[in-house]
């Protein structure tokens, strides 16, 4: 690893995230509970303690590149064990935040995509569609034909279906995404 | 309060309305013979799900609110999902921690928010009814079942909420009391994956086979799970060796009920569960 650079600046990463998820990141003693109960740790390139460490470093750029924080699914498995009650998976949503705001590289643009799927599909019926989902993440992908069998056997099971369940005051959807900022 | 002749809101969720129908029914089915009665919340939306709480913090505040400013007052709101149980949960405790906040929703959606507004898990129905004795003398239809019992991520939750009672066991304790025997195993609460069974679907393989394979390993000829996220994840992601019936838990409460669950729900299984009924003397 590079030589890790500590100047002044260096807390104001640490501030920020706190500042976002609530968090208080200097109660973490780094006794690798989280990272050792976390099902996704093994594909992640940091573990969630490292990315603490990180934090406190100022290692922005790094952190918010990496697939850690969009592998995170936020299941909270981590906090319950945490000894200090870490909020692991609102620093996750603070870093994903910031990584979408200062328009980092986005270490899982699949991932994203698939969660802007999801949100066009509420914006469009205020619920999810998953069909219309499946279909436009998987063509923003360029991936029409993997789990093509799986999507012929929902369908033929009727997992899938053809037509969304729909909110009836549309309008009250569309005011809604207006009002929270019509962001995404 | 007694709950039979009482009356829910009731907030499916889109995966309930879709997807999980079977869930959604049997669940219906389960609360109607005790007479307990629910009604859907009129024009409810999607609680926001992971993905709009993953990249859009206020947007997901706001389309879990809408569902708590939609539901009749003075009512308790039964939430089937374990994943729209903690979004609105999430919403009520935020609305209540900002006034500003409080305000600014009230002014949108033109009423006061209920901040007292009870949100009711399944799970704390269920509880409820087991110590008013309704489950009482229903015993033994489940007889013989090996039942892995699949709770997923909803034993956790946000440190912020830890004070919430969580239902470990319970499960295990209701099957029992139908005479299933619950197999003790290690995967009871590793997380199915969620959203990543879509967009990275070989991670979500890897622990869905582990978790079946743990099943069948502890002599379990089923898994029950809670959540019908899960149930899909588990179903869809299973490799042809570690396909065993995956049960949602509303579906084995109906069939334990004079065996009234249907057959129209178990077809809507990518894993057929009909051998193991039969065997099991369940339809
Ligand atoms: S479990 Fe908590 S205290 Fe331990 S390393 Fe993880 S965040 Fe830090
Ligand atoms: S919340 Fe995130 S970091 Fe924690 S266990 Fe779940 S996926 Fe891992």
């Amino acid at each position: 690893m590079d030589a890790i650079v500590m100047n002044e600046a260096s807390g104001n990463f640490a501030r920020e995230v706190e500042a976002l998820s609530h968090a208080n990141l200097s109660r973490c003693w780094h006794c690798l509970t989280c990272s050792g109960g976390c099902p996704f740790a093994e594909d992640m390139e940091y573990l969630p303690n490292a990315v603490i460490r990180m934090i406190q470093f100022g290692l922005k750029e790094k952190v918010l590149k990496s697939n850690t924080i969009w592998l995170c699914v936020g299941c909270n498995t981590c906090s319950m064990e945490c000894p200090n009650s870490i909020d692991m998976a609102a620093i996750m949503d603070a870093l994903r935040q910031m990584a979408l705001r200062e328009h980092s590289e986005i270490a899982e643009p699949g991932i994203l995509s698939f969660h802007q799927a999801v949100i066009n599909s509420i914006r469009r019926h205020g619920r999810t569609h998953k069909l219309e989902i499946m279909m436009k993440y998987k063509f923003s992908e360029k991936d029409l034909f993997s789990d093509m069998n799986l999507g012929l056997k929902m369908l033929a099971k009727r997992k899938l279906d053809l037509l969304p369940s729909k909110v009836k005051d549309r309008k009250s959807i569309t005011s809604l995404f207006k009002f929270s900022g019509g962001a995404s | 309060m007694s709950l039979a002749g009482s009356n829910l809101s009731y907030f499916p969720g889109c995966s309930l309305a879709t997807t999980a129908k079977e869930n959604n029914a049997s669940l219906n089915s389960f609360l109607n013979h005790f007479d307990i009665r629910i009604s859907e919340i009129n024009d409810w939306n999607c609680c926001g799900s992971s993905s709009t709480h993953s990249v859009d913090k206020r947007l997901a505040l706001s389309l879990a609110s809408r569902n708590l400013f939609l539901a009749p007052e003075n009512m308790a709101m039964l939430i089937a999902c374990p994943g729209c149980y903690l979004r609105l949960s999430q919403a009520k405790m935020e609305l209540n921690a900002s006034k500003e906040k409080q305000t600014a929703y009230e002014t949108l959606f033109g009423k006061p928010f209920q901040k007292d507004i009870q949100l009711l898990h399944f799970f704390e129905l269920l509880v409820t009814m087991k110590d008013q004795g309704l489950l009482k003398g229903l015993g033994g239809k489940l007889k013989g079942l090996k039942i892995a019992p699949y709770y997923g991520c909803m034993l956790a939750r946000p440190p912020k909420m830890n004070k919430e009672k969580n239902h470990y066991g319970l499960m295990e304790k209701t099957m029992a009391s139908l005479g299933g025997e619950s197999v003790r195993w290690p995967f009871l609460s590793t997380c199915c994956g969620t959203f990543l069974s879509v967009s990275r679907p070989e991670i979500s393989e890897k622990l869905v086979n582990r978790i079946m394979q743990g099943a069948i390993r502890s002599g379990a000829e089923c898994i029950v799970t809670a959540c019908a996220m899960c149930h899909l994840n588990l179903e869809i992601r299973a490799r042809p060796e570690n396909r065993i019936p995956v049960f949602h838990f509303s579906e084995l409460l109906s069939l334990a009920l004079q065996k009234n669950g249907s057959k129209e729900w178990f077809k809507r299984h990518l894993i057929n569960p009909e051998a193991l009924m039969e065997k099991r003397g369940l339809v």
